[in-house]
């Protein structure tokens, strides 16, 4: 092929927008092979990877009808997971289309899944579910459904997978997704608004309604998974729209006389610059104009009002910017603001408060005590906290919340902490940035768990609540 | 179900007058944001930062999303190079400007030094690639750094695929797979003990297509040995190998010259270059769209030696 006819192809072929996703599963549902699938399909893997697989799947004695290949190995990328055949860790793998470039967080099943999914799902747009066909809706896909509610992933995705060795009996697949459906029902998945839900009947094996439609299932009339990626909205595209502007202050730049020596090479007014302050970080949800009424939010102040004077970005002056730009902004007053303030729009954020009602998905071999002390990370703030009580943890089978004392790892659960100073929390349920918070070790900095504001103290004259 | 638009750069059609509503940002302008915002944490958070920087073009875009994150102040870091000896002079020469440019300090980690004074032996392979760990981490621990920007990318590598944005590394540098921080959201947890450090790589979401794609954009000079040009070479391992003063033919190895270029830039030893006449950065970006090979397999002789040959390196206190 010429370069000339290349550069045709790739001008229309240009992803433009980013989408990500993770798939939950086990490997017994098929969810490597769906993954090597997706990326073998599209075409996201080059050669030399291919020849190693290849190697490797004759090595192992890796028979079949699809050439020989474990799509699986794909995916599997430290020796410790390829030695036990096991999938450890999440891994982040790339592929385009000719709309979107894709980011995929492949979330292994088995082992601390609550604590994969946990973080798979945090960043992810979609969420894609695997089901084996065989065996319909089981104890696990009850749970992977239950974190995913809890976390308001947007889309979820539900793959009845091996639909080939079921004969692709639409009976089967009905059945499976009535009781899918049942179960986002008692979860409130798909019904408040906020998540929407599709059960896609596919051979990852195969390739059926993985990326292109499937003959072999002529009933099923829904688009093939690829198909619904790339046309679901982003999370991002959902907050910068439906939100109201919420920005963390990353850092103050005010450079006094340390400009940069490129830009005052490529004609920077010095003079203009001297007194130049502007606040930097990445706007959470919403978006701002120039001329925008803003509040500051600073521990130990009244919420200061101003407005928008300047949103700059690199050298550009922007009008106008949305979730997730990092941008820096300038303000019309002279007001001390560092980071860990949150500037948002004017009158839209409630009185900050030093009592945290949160969800707890907790992610440490450390359980966690009353009475303990933590720290909490949420937006550009750190605090100190402690944990007043546990008020229930989540079995996630049943969705019930039993009375418990502690969270141990991979529990879910909730609890009542006290700030060591007051923070603009935003309930989870609509604020999937500033409604999400860290718990972290004091003593060794590790990362205890993920945590999701519930509601605002305001809110709850009953301290123990259920989901 | 959604329209997407095909616009490259909505910051332009947010600068429109009037315009009605800023439109879903281009997969760049969202993973330029991501990066400018994890560079920015780790400044807030940590006492010491500094960028690792080669010249090649990862460091390159790691460097020029900096000066993007902080306009109109200073890169408020410097960049250490860990240099192998066996450098491409014009990489050299580009890294220098560079730092010259942006008014940057450079630190600079020398394996000739560790050589020269006993505490590290050349191998039998004749690459340095690998030596490169020992001064790494003796100038994060002589610098006090407890921050280190890298380019790497998830794409990279299996291993790297696996790998936090904020990868912290005990008091000997070394990678703990199996331990990870979870990481959550865009909440990064920086707290180290210490004695650690983090290693930070804000572009760990980036292909390697979406880093041409915004050299291009972004009108980013690279080293020249990136684009298409005249060199002599010879076969080696499947790669075609520089002539240079470490790099030398065996005997049965014939020396021609060829339209080559090169798709990483590391030691001049184990570093090959890949036939080709893309010339221009348009050309580049077209080229890697079309390969079929990945460029570490493609061009790097230290990452074939096993399937685990990063992850192995990694866990010793490599990049």
């Amino acid at each position: 092929m010429s370069t000339e006819t290349l550069a045709a192809g790739l001008e229309t072929a240009l992803p433009t927008t980013l989408f990500r996703f993770a798939t939950a599963g086990s490997v017994d549902d098929g969810k490597s092979t769906l993954v090597g699938r997706l990326l073998h399909d599209s075409k996201a893997i080059l050669a030399d990877t291919l020849d190693a697989v290849a190697r490797t799947s004759a090595d192992r004695g890796f028979g079949g009808e699809k050439g020989g290949i474990d799509l699986a190995l794909l995916t599997d990328g430290l020796r410790a997971e390829r030695e036990q055949g096991i999938t450890i860790d999440v891994a982040y793998r790339y592929f385009a289309t000719d709309r979107r470039s894709f980011i995929l967080a492949d979330c292994p099943g088995h082992v601390q899944y609550t604590k994969n999914t946990v973080t798979g799902a945090s960043t992810a747009d979609a969420v894609v579910v695997l089901i084996d066909a065989r065996k319909g809706v089981l104890e696990q896909t009850r749970r992977h459904l239950s974190v995913l509610q809890l976390l308001r992933v947007a889309h979820v995705i539900v793959a009845v997978n091996k639909i080939d060795l079921v004969d692709f009996s639409e009976q089967v697949f009905r059945d499976i997704e009535a009781d899918v459906q049942k179960v986002a029902r008692e979860l409130g998945l798909g019904s408040d608004g906020v998540a929407d839900l599709l059960v896609v009947p596919v051979s990852a094996l195969d390739g059926d309604n993985v990326v292109d439609r499937s003959e072999r299932t002529p009933w099923y009339t829904g688009p093939a998974l690829l198909e619904v990626l790339e046309t679901l909205p982003a999370a991002d595209e959902l907050e910068a729209e439906l939100e109201s502007f919420r920005f963390p202050v990353q850092l103050v730049i005010r450079p006094q006389g340390a400009l940069a020596p490129d830009a005052v090479a490529g004609g920077l007014d010095v003079e203009a610059y001297r007194d130049y302050r502007a606040y930097a970080g990445q706007i959470t949800e919403g978006s701002v104009k120039v001329g925008d009424e803003v509040s500051v939010i600073s521990p130990g102040h009244e919420p200061r009002t101003t407005t928008v004077i300047g949103i700059d970005f690199a050298g550009q002056s922007l009008d106008e910017a949305a979730a997730p730009q990092s941008v820096a902004v300038r303000l019309a007053d002279e007001i001390d603001i560092a980071r860990g303030d949150t500037i948002a729009a004017a009158g839209t954020v409630r009185e900050s408060t030093a009592d945290l009602y949160a969800s707890l998905a907790w992610l440490s071999p450390k359980p966690l005590r009353e009475g303990q002390k933590v720290l909490v990370k949420h937006g550009t703030r750190t605090v100190q906290a402690l944990v007043r009580n546990v008020t229930g943890k989540l079995d996630l089978a049943t969705f019930n919340v039993e009375p418990a004392s502690n969270l141990e790892l991979n529990d879910i659960g909730h609890a009542q902490l006290r700030l060591s100073a007051p923070l603009p929390l935003e309930n989870y349920l609509h604020h999937r940035r500033t409604g999400a918070f860290l718990v972290i070790d004091p003593i060794d900095g590790n990362t205890l768990a993920a945590g999701l504001v519930k509601d605002h103290p305001g809110d709850h004259e009953d301290e123990r609540y259920v989901i | 179900m959604s329209t997407y638009t095909t616009e490259e750069s909505t910051v332009k059609v947010a600068a429109a007058v009037d315009a009605p509503s800023v439109e879903r940002l281009s997969s760049l302008d969202t993973l330029e944001s991501e990066a400018i915002h994890i560079i920015r944490e780790v400044v807030a958070e940590f006492e010491k930062p500094a960028l690792l920087f080669s010249g090649g073009k990862d460091s390159v875009v790691m460097l020029h999303l900096a000066t993007k994150a902080f306009w109109p102040g200073k890169v408020p870091f410097p960049v250490l190079h860990v240099d192998t000896g066996h450098n491409f002079p014009e990489v050299i020469d580009f890294r220098d400007r560079t730092v010259e440019r942006l008014g940057l300090k450079l630190v600079v980690g020398s394996v000739q030094e560790f050589i020269d004074r006993g505490e590290l032996a050349e191998r039998a392979d004749g690459t340095r690639n690998p030596l490169q760990t020992v001064p790494l981490l003796d100038a994060i621990q002589k610098n006090k750094f407890d921050a280190v920007f890298g380019g790497g990318r998830r794409d990279e590598d299996k291993a790297r695929a696996k790998e936090r944005i904020l990868s912290l590394r005990d008091e000997f540098g070394q990678w703990d797979p199996r331990n990870q921080r979870p990481e959550l959201w865009n909440l990064y947890n920086g707290r180290h003990t210490v004695g650690q450090h983090v290693r930070a790589f804000p572009i760990s979401n980036w292909t390697e297509l979406d880093i041409w794609r915004y050299i291009e954009r972004e009108n980013i000079e690279l080293p020249s040995l990136y684009y298409a040009h005249e060199r002599e070479v010879f076969a080696r391992d499947g790669m075609w190998r520089a002539v240079g003063e470490v790099s030398q033919p065996l005997p049965n190895e014939d020396v021609i010259t060829k339209l080559v270029r090169y798709r990483t830039v590391g030691d001049m030893s184990c570093t090959g270059a890949v036939e080709s006449d893309a010339r221009t950065v348009a050309d580049v970006v077209v080229e890697v769209a079309a390969s079929t090979l990945t460029e570490r397999g493609a061009t790097r002789a230290d990452d074939r030696i096993s399937e685990a040959a990063m992850e192995d390196r990694k866990k010793d206190g490599y990049f």
